[in-house]
C-alpha cells in the first residue's frame, strides 16, 4: 500500500529568489525520510511542490510509477501534515477527521466507522465532539494527523509537525509517530530544521542548504561521514580549528589534527571536531596532546561542556562525563587529545562555521 | 455551545468597603457611573428619543389616522417597493461583494489596489451624483439606454434604475465588511480542505463561508438598512411614479413638503416597523443556521 516519492531536477523559483535549485531525491516506500536544512533552505518548499500546493518551475515528481508533475493538488490525495495544525476551526475532532472522507462521497457509516478507527490510533477516542479551541497543541497535531490519515493516503508529508510544539510535547510526540509509522508504514517525508528529529525518526535524511542537497545518507553517515562543510557545521554541534594542510593534516599553531589527506597541501582547511571527540585530561601529557586553557565548565545534568583556549587563541568545546572532570577546572592548564577531526577546504567551510558559531 | 451564567462574584474591591481609603472607592464609583451615565444619556438623546417622537407623531391623531394616512395614494405601494428593493439588493450585494472582497483578498494580480479604491467610489462621490451618473448611461438620450430601450428594456423611470441605484450605493459596505473576516482566516485551512481533495467551491462552502457568514450578516443587514433609506440617487433614477417607482424616502420628503408631517410620520414608522422585524427575522434565522452546523 506504500508508494516511493521520487523527485527529479526540482527547481522553484519566486520571482527573482530560487528557493529551490534542481534537487534529486527518493523517499523509499514505507519509511520515513527526513529533508533536513536551516530555514530558508527550500525544504518546505520542496514538500509544498509534491503535494501539489506550488507549482514546480521545472522538474518531475513521482509516486511509484504515476507521474504527479501536472496533476492537481485534489488528484494528488496526499496526506499533509501542517505546521500550525490547520485544523477547521468551526468543526469538531470527529467532523475534522471526516472531512477528507466526506469529500470523497464515502457512506456516512463508512466514516464513522473509520474515525472511531483514527481516535483509537491517535489516542483521542474521548474528544471526538471537542473543538481544536479546546485541545492542547500536541492533542491538535494527532487530530491533524488523523484527519491526514482518514482517506489512507499513499504518502504522509508532514511539514515541521512538532514546530510549535514544547520540548517535552515534542519527545513524546516523537516516539510516538515513530511507533504510528511502524504500525502503518506508509512512507512519510518529513520536513525539520532539528536535527534530533531527523536523526531519530529517519531511515534516510536528505540535508538541504540554499536550495540544493548537501548529502543524502543514513542518519549514521550524516552525523559520522558528513560529506560538506555544511553538513559538518549544521548536524550535531562541532569546534571549528582554522589552519593549513601539512601533510594530510590541519596545522594551526604548534599542532596538528589528522584528516586532511584528502586536501591539497598547503591550502587553508577547517577542522571540525565533535564535542565527544575531545579528550581532556589533567596530569602529564601523552604525545601529540595539545595544550589548552579551561575558560569556562558548564554543567550539563551528568556530563559537563568544556570551553577550552588553544595557545594560539582558537576555542574547542569539550563534552565530557562529569567523573572525567578531575583536574579540569576553571583557569586549568590541560592536555586535549582529538579522537577525530573532519577537515574541509577552508572556501567549503565559511558558510558551516558561521552555522555552527551561531 | 452552552449557555453560560455569568455570576459576578462578590469580590471586596482593593480600598473598598471600611477600608482606610474610602475616597478612592467613591472616586472610582462616580467614574463609572459617569462614564455609563454619558454614554446611555447620548444613546437615548440621539436614537431612541427620535424614534420614539416619530413612532408617536405616526400614531398621534389615534390608530384610524394611521391607517389612514398609509392610504394615501401610493403609500403602501412605496413602502412594499422599498423593503422589496433593499432586501433584493441586499442579497444581490452579499454574493458579489463576498466575491470582489474574496478576490481582493486572495489574489495577487495588476491593478489589485486599483481595484480596491474603486469599490470605494461610491463611498466618495454624493449620492445624487450616482443618480445624474445613472441618468446619462441609462437615460433615453444616451446610446446605451437608447439601445436598451430599442430592446424594450427601461431603466431610468423604472424599478430597474433604482436598483441599480441601490446596488451602487451598497456594494462597498458588503466588501468592507467580509473583506477583514477574510484577512483573519488561516489560509492554510483552505490548503488543508484542498489536499484532503476538495474543489475550490467545496473548499468555500465548507471551510471558509462558515466564518464568513458573520460578517457577510453584517455587511447584507448594512446594505439592508442603507438601501431602505436612500433617496439622493433614486430620487434622481426613479421618476416618482405614484404607485410604481415612488419609494418611500421620496414620498417622506413629499409629505413633508406637502404640509403633512403626520402623514410623514406614518409612512416613517411603517418602514421602520417592518425593517426591523425583518432584521430580527434575519438574524434569528442566522443563529439557528448556525447553531446546526457547529
Amino acid at each position: 500500500m506504500s508508494t516511493p516519492i521520487r523527485v527529479e531536477g526540482l527547481s522553484k523559483r519566486f520571482g527573482e529568489f530560487e528557493a529551490v535549485k534542481g534537487v534529486t531525491f527518493t523517499a523509499e516506500a514505507g519509511s520515513i525520510t527526513a529533508l533536513l536544512g536551516p530555514s530558508g533552505s527550500g525544504k518546505s518548499t520542496v514538500l509544498r511542490v509534491i503535494a501539489g500546493l506550488d507549482a514546480p518551475t521545472s522538474g518531475r515528481i513521482w509516486m511509484g510509477d504515476e507521474e504527479q508533475t501536472f496533476k492537481t493538488v485534489q488528484e494528488r490525495r496526499v496526506g499533509f501534515v501542517f505546521q500550525h495544525y490547520s485544523l477547521f476551526r468551526h468543526m469538531n475532532v470527529a467532523q475534522n477527521i471526516a472531512f477528507g472522507l466526506s469529500v470523497r462521497k464515502v457512506p456516512k457509516h463508512d466514516q464513522r466507522k473509520r474515525v472511531d478507527e483514527l481516535l483509537e490510533l491517535v489516542q483521542l477516542s474521548g474528544f471526538r465532539d471537542r473543538y481544536p479551541d479546546q485541545l492542547s497543541g500536541g492533542q491538535r497535531q494527532r487530530v491533524a494527523l488523523a484527519r491526514a490519515l482518514a482517506p489512507r493516503p499513499k504518502v504522509l508529508l508532514l511539514d515541521e509537525p512538532f514546530g510549535a510544539l514544547d520540548a517535552r510535547v515534542r519527545q513524546d510526540l516523537r516516539r510516538w509517530l515513530d511507533d504510528l509509522h511502524r504500525e502503518l508504514g506508509v512512507t512519510s517525508l518529513l520536513v525539520t530544521h532539528d536535527q534530533d528529529e531527523a536523526l531519530e525518526l529517519a531511515n534516510r535524511v536528505v540535508v538541504m542548504h540554499e536550495g540544493s542537497i548537501e548529502q543524502v545518507g543514513s542518519p549514521n553517515e550524516i552525523y559520522n561521514d558528513p560529506a560538506t562543510a555544511f553538513v559538518a557545521g549544521f548536524v550535531g554541534s562541532a569546534s571549528v580549528l582554522h589552519g593549513h594542510v601539512v601533510e594530510g593534516h590541519v596545522q594551526f599553531g604548534e599542532h596538528r589534527v589528522g584528516g586532511a589527506g584528502h586536501l591539497e597541501e598547503g591550502t587553508e582547511a577547517r577542522a571540525f571536531v565533535r564535542p565527544h571527540d575531545v579528550r581532556v585530561f589533567a596530569g602529564d601529557r601523552t604525545g601529540g596532546s595539545l595544550e589548552a586553557t579551561v575558560e569556562r565548565i558548564t554543567t550539563l545534568g551528568w556530563l559537563s561542556r568544556v570551553m577550552l583556549r588553544l595557545p594560539d587563541g582558537q576555542v574547542l568545546t569539550a563534552e565530557l562525563p562529569n567523573d572525567e572532570l578531575e583536574g579540569v577546572e576553571l583557569g586549568a592548564r590541560v592536555w586535549v587529545d582529538l579522537r577525530r577531526a573532519r577537515a574541509f577546504q577552508a572556501r567549503d567551510a565559511v558558510t558551516a562555521a558561521i552555522v555552527a558559531d551561531g | 455551545m452552552s449557555a453560560q451564567t455569568l455570576e459576578r462574584p462578590s469580590v471586596p474591591r482593593p480600598g473598598g468597603g471600611a477600608g482606610p481609603r474610602p475616597w478612592v472607592t467613591v472616586r472610582t464609583a462616580m467614574a463609572r457611573w459617569g462614564l455609563r451615565g454619558t454614554a446611555l444619556l447620548y444613546l437615548g438623546l440621539m436614537i431612541v428619543l427620535p424614534t420614539v417622537v416619530v413612532v408617536a407623531r405616526g400614531f398621534g391623531s389615534g390608530v384610524s389616522a394611521f391607517r389612514d394616512a398609509l392610504t394615501t395614494p401610493g403609500a403602501q405601494e412605496a413602502i412594499v417597493l422599498t423593503v422589496v428593493l433593499a432586501a433584493v439588493t441586499a442579497l444581490i450585494n452579499v454574493v458579489f461583494g463576498t466575491e470582489l472582497a474574496y478576490v481582493l483578498v486572495r489574489y495577487r494580480f495588476p491593478g489589485r489596489r486599483l481595484l480596491s479604491t474603486i469599490v470605494d467610489i461610491p463611498f466618495a462621490i454624493p449620492t445624487l451624483v450616482t443618480g445624474v451618473m445613472l441618468r446619462a448611461l441609462y437615460g433615453p438620450i444616451s446610446p446605451v439606454g437608447a439601445f436598451l430601450g430599442r430592446h424594450g428594456i427601461q431603466v431610468i423611470f423604472a424599478q430597474l434604475g433604482i436598483l441599480l441605484a441601490l446596488l451602487f450605493v451598497t456594494l462597498p459596505l458588503v466588501v468592507r465588511a467580509v473583506q477583514p473576516v477574510l484577512l483573519e482566516l488561516d489560509e492554510t485551512e483552505e490548503e488543508a480542505a484542498r489536499v484532503l481533495g476538495a474543489s475550490r467551491w467545496l473548499t468555500f462552502r465548507r471551510v471558509v463561508f462558515p466564518k464568513l457568514r458573520p460578517g457577510i450578516v453584517a455587511g447584507g443587514l448594512l446594505a439592508f438598512a442603507r438601501a431602505l433609506g436612500e433617496f439622493g440617487a433614486v430620487v434622481i433614477v426613479s421618476g416618482n411614479i405614484i404607485g410604481k417607482t415612488l419609494t418611500a424616502p421620496v414620498l417622506i420628503t413629499q409629505l413633508i413638503n406637502g404640509g403633512k408631517p403626520e402623514d410623514a410620520a406614518a409612512v416613517a414608522t411603517l418602514l421602520f416597523g417592518l425593517s426591523f422585524v425583518l432584521v430580527l427575522v434575519t438574524e434569528r434565522l442566522l443563529a439557528t443556521g448556525r447553531k446546526e452546523t457547529s
